[in-house]
């Protein structure tokens, strides 16, 4: 039963604020996937839960016990690094061996835990192997080896999957997730590819500017984004910016009823959720590109004033010929002040 | 099967180049090497009259030249040692910390090496005669000492640098203290390229002449002091040759370790490359 606890944590370095009061839990056999671009702080705030960075302010609590100055090397954390930071001059069982060893542990009882844990990666046998002579994505299970052998209250993992090709980056994000789920550790997770978060995290939080921008379960953050933020951050959003006036949204040959007090809002549709119908009206909405994907087409669409959005629709072939469009939102939400004034739909 | 036809052209240049090289490096070494073995070789013949090591012989049943040997020795041992211990944890510094005037004090190493050395010499000669170091072992190695400051912090700091910080890192997240890290993870990672600052400074100081010749006579004569003295003294020019031989075997020694204790890239890592 482990429970990671971020306490209105705050790191400033000379210039910049990378981590402002940011408030987390993590429950106990949860992962949770810090996603954001890069300098969001996501990488500093997993660096202060490891030790490796002392916060300015706030705390980290481990089980309950305030582990905010204390050591990487008394921590009861696993880190696994990007760069897989194996130690070149060791084998691979002298890499997993060494924090057992440094806890005194008998050498026969080292030997079979090292074994155990190169098992439930898929590297059994692999303990006298040099490090270079592994594949990047052996020598990432090797390091994720590396911090499960110690049995860790916390995993951390700081983008390692960064480093590999795509193929090997979906087969190890299944893998990690399998093992993650097995052993029941929590886990705090750092990607900056919302695919990774969608499909491995039981939360998520999005970062933006060193604060949580929201945190939610991945389904809800796709559905209900709190901010136009966030919904430009997962998947692909339609953000419109325009103006209500009269319960009407409007923004160049496009409006859109919309019943909020007057002003500037931001409207946010996915491609799917915007249908489209051919029309002959060339002032309106045209017909930029259409681009076949078989079991579906995205149609790229230009307002006049040349704003560009994206739909989705079935039937490429059904689009060739057409030169414009009228758009009808199915599901949206609208944005003011950076936050939600009105939703429509579930689907965005 | 297609047979493929490769032209390899000659390369004229690189073998021109090669064997200039070649005759420059080697030939001065043939005659050193072939005058140690002569018993006499007079004007105008090529190949001397009558091979022997009659002046080997010679050579080391002289007290002095056997007392230079175990001198140089333990020179080079003491002064690689203290070096290694005064320039390892300084470069350590250099590499890691950051404190004030550090770019000023790592420059300053190469001042030692950018003016004419005798100069230095002969000033810190005037300072030794004042502390009574002339003449005196431990005169010769505080000045070969600093001959050695240059390589033993410029190319460990290098070192250092290379190591992966992530590493480090991994390290202590493990469990293992900051001094733990050092002797497990940064020094055996850093190890060949220091390894080979050693080496260096190691031969560098067995063949230095000027600072032992200055601050070591007449009492300390160290072997190639001895050898510049045998050929500027002795009309015998197979003594100077004998000793020449003799002083390639701890450069020789020090190859074939080399060989096996770094890899070929680490001087080059050392150098910045």
């Amino acid at each position: 039963m482990s429970v990671l606890d971020i306490n209105n944590v705050t790191k400033r370095f000379s210039t910049t604020t990378a981590v402002d009061e940011f408030n987390l839990t993590v429950g106990d056999g949860e992962l949770v996937c810090l996603l954001g671009p890069s300098g969001s702080g996501k990488s500093t705030l997993l660096r202060m839960i490891g030790g490796f960075e002392t916060p300015t302010s706030g705390h980290v609590t481990i089980d309950g016990e305030d582990v905010t100055r204390v050591p990487p090397e008394k921590r009861p954390t696993g880190m696994v690094f990007q760069s897989h930071a194996l130690w070149t001059h060791m084998n691979v069982f002298k890499n997993l061996a060494f924090g057992l060893k440094l806890r005194r542990l008998p050498e026969a009882e080292i030997r079979r835990k090292v074994e155990a844990v190169l098992e439930l990666v898929g590297l059994g046998g692999f303990g006298h192997r040099a490090t270079n002579q592994l594949s990047g994505g052996q020598q990432q299970r090797v390091a994720l080896a590396r911090s499960l052998v110690l049995e860790p209250k916390i995993l951390l993992l700081d983008e390692p999957f960064a480093s590999l090709d795509q193929h090997l980056r979906e087969r190890l994000r299944e893998e990690v997730r399998d093992i993650q789920q097995r052993l029941k550790i929590t886990t705090l997770f750092v990607t900056h590819g919302q695919d990774e978060a969608l499909s491995m995290a039981d939360r998520i939080v999005v970062m933006r500017d060193g604060r949580m921008e929201q945190v939610a379960a991945p389904d809800v953050l796709y559905r209900e984004p709190q901010t136009p933020f966030v919904a430009g951050f997962i998947g692909t959003m339609n953000l419109i910016e325009g103006n209500v006036s009269g319960g009407q949204f409007s923004r160049a040959g496009f409006s859109q009823p919309l019943p909020i007090a007057d002003g500037p809002a931001v409207l946010a549709v996915r491609p799917e959720a915007l249908s489209i119908q051919p029309s002959s009206n060339v002032d309106g909405p045209r017909i930029h590109r259409v681009t076949d994907y078989g079991a579906h087409a995205i149609i790229d669409l230009e307002l006049p004033d040349g704003f560009r959005l994206k739909a989705t629709v079935r039937d490429a072939r059904a689009w060739t010929n057409v030169r414009a469009a009228t758009l009808t939102p199915q599901a949206f939400a609208a944005y003011r002040d950076n936050a939600v004034v009105y939703r429509s739909g579930t689907s965005a | 099967m297609a047979r493929v036809l490769i032209e390899r052209r000659i390369d004229w240049y690189g073998i021109f180049f090669a064997a200039l090289l070649t005759l420059v490096i080697v030939f001065p070494l043939i005659v050193v090497g072939t005058w140690a073995f002569t018993n006499v070789w007079r004007f105008p013949s090529v190949i001397p009259q009558e091979f022997g090591i009659k002046y080997w012989q010679m050579t080391l049943a002289r007290a002095d030249v056997w007392s230079s040997i175990t001198l140089s020795l333990s020179l080079s041992t003491v002064v690689t040692l203290l070096s290694a211990l005064i320039c390892l944890p300084a470069a350590y510094a250099f590499a890691r910390l950051d404190f004030p005037g550090r770019n000023i004090l790592f420059f300053s190493f190469l001042a030692g090496h950018a003016f004419p050395k005798f100069g230095l010499l002969v000033a810190i000669a005037g300072i030794f005669l004042q502390l009574n170091l002339i003449g005196t072992f431990w005169g010769v190695v505080l000045i070969q000492l600093v001959g050695t400051l240059l390589f033993m912090i410029w190319i460990p700091v290098a070192a250092f640098q290379a190591v992966d910080r992530r590493m480090e890192e991994a390290a202590r997240d493990v469990g293992a203290s900051p001094m733990r890290v050092f002797w497990s993870i940064t020094l055996p990672q850093a190890g060949p390229t220091i390894a080979a600052a050693i080496l260096l400074s190691f031969v560098g100081t067995f063949y230095e002449t000027e600072g032992a010749w200055l601050i070591g006579a007449p009492q300390i004569r160290t072997l190639p002091v001895l050898m510049i003295s045998f050929i500027n003294n002795q009309p015998v020019i197979q003594f100077g040759a004998v000793l020449s031989v003799l002083l390639w075997v701890p450069s020789f020694i020090a190859l074939l370790f080399a060989r096996r204790v770094i890899s070929s890239g680490s001087f080059a890592r050392g150098f910045g490359a």
